[in-house]
């Protein structure tokens, strides 16, 4: 299991990957913004994408919809980990095709539920 | 009620008048208080001019846009500015604490364990040095399946400590956005200012539109306490409701 993890603050990408780490995923890459995090998708049979919102460059939700509307990566499973809370936010994420939304700050149970809920879904439609 | 310059020039010249008799025919009470009436006059004529540049200089900073924004800087940003720096200041003090709870926490669960291990240690080497009597021995046995039946649980506490510690270094992410959000307010601050100093330098020149205030970021980082957006919702609970009530 390959996983991308996406956020501009490297702390957060580090406590992230910890987390990870600690459910048993080891294979996990990093990338500080949207812009960065396309090319790697495309380039790199990725199983799961871990990402904020708030980013300088390509946000979030842009990196989204792009990796939406790139055949190859269409399925991928999407979780948003960011400090936006507003209603529109959170619709316009789950319109866009968010597999899961974690709110900041969270604790690691949380990431821990919302990541095998993801995959859960995934094994029950297959 | 302002009186028109002639009519103040008219009234200083017949005081002046007034003042040069008075003096003249050693009449010294009427002399001061004509002197009092020019004075009255002069500062009239002041409050006048200065109500006048007053008024003006409004209505140049309102034709320019300068002075809603102002005001806004005055009523709204800076406030805001200084409401979400102490916010900041709470979630490091915050999380600080965690950390320090967590050391605390795990530094007497490490020693429990640590303390044990030597004990046991000892003894072991009394054993293997065939120094150890049989009860001794019963003794160290019981005491090495204690510290075995403890020490799952013990190190399990410690990971969860750690753990605690990871988490909390959570802050330097949402103080980060928060930070970042209050050096755009500077800026903006300070280009607001920058326009109002060339205003009042050179009013003739050409002056280009006074910056627009930047377009109300539709994103808002993380939410600080009293400035919560009317949409925001509070918890993750809160998210996942939502989601599932659109078939997530």
């Amino acid at each position: 299991m390959k996983i991308l993890i996406v956020d501009d603050f490297s702390t957060m990408r580090r406590i992230i990957k910890n987390l990870l780490r600690d459910l048993g995923f080891n294979n996990t890459s990093e990338a500080d913004d949207g812009n960065t995090a396309l090319p790697m998708l495309q380039a790199g049979d990725f199983d799961f994408l871990v990402t904020d919102w708030n980013m300088p460059g390509m946000e979030g939700i842009d990196l989204l919809k792009a990796v939406r509307a790139d055949e190859k990566l269409a399925n991928l499973p999407v979780l948003l980990v960011t400090a936006e809370a507003k209603k529109e936010q959170i619709v316009e994420a789950a319109q866009a095709g968010v597999n899961g939304y974690v709110v900041k700050p969270f604790n690691a149970a949380t990431l821990k539920e919302k990541i095998e809920k993801i995959f859960e879904r995934i094994e029950a439609s297959k | 009620m302002a009186l028109s310059e002639s009519i103040l020039s008219e009234r200083c010249l017949e005081q002046a008048r007034g003042l040069v008799s008075s003096i003249e025919s050693g009449d010294e009470g009427k002399a001061v208080d004509h002197l009092r009436e020019i004075s009255r006059l002069n500062e009239t004529k002041m409050f006048q001019e200065i109500g006048r540049l007053t008024r003006e200089l409004h209505d140049t900073l309102v034709g320019f846009g300068i002075e809603t924004e102002i005001s806004e800087l005055a009523e709204h940003e800076i406030p805001d500015a200084r409401e979400r720096l102490s916010h900041v200041i709470n979630v490091t003090d915050q999380a600080a604490h965690k950390t320090l709870t967590a050391v605390e926490e795990a530094i007497p669960v490490c020693s429990e364990l640590e303390a044990s291990a030597s004990h046991i240690e000892v003894q072991w080497k009394r054993f293997i040095s065939r120094d150890l009597s049989a009860d001794e021995f019963r003794e160290l046995s019981r005491e090495i399946g204690s510290h075995l039946e403890i020490s799952a649980d013990r190190y399990t506490k410690i990971k969860l400590y750690l753990n605690d510690i990871l988490m909390a270094q959570d802050f330097q992410d949402i103080t980060g956005q928060i930070i970042r959000r209050v050096i755009t307010l500077v800026q903006d601050v300070e280009d607001k200012l920058v326009g109002l100093i060339k205003l009042s330098g050179d009013l003739d020149s050409d002056l280009p539109k006074a910056t627009k205030k930047p377009v109300e970021k539709v994103l808002e980082g993380p939410q600080v306490p009293g400035k919560e957006s009317a949409t925001a919702l509070k918890s993750q609970d809160e998210v996942d409701d939502l989601l599932s009530s659109l078939g997530f």
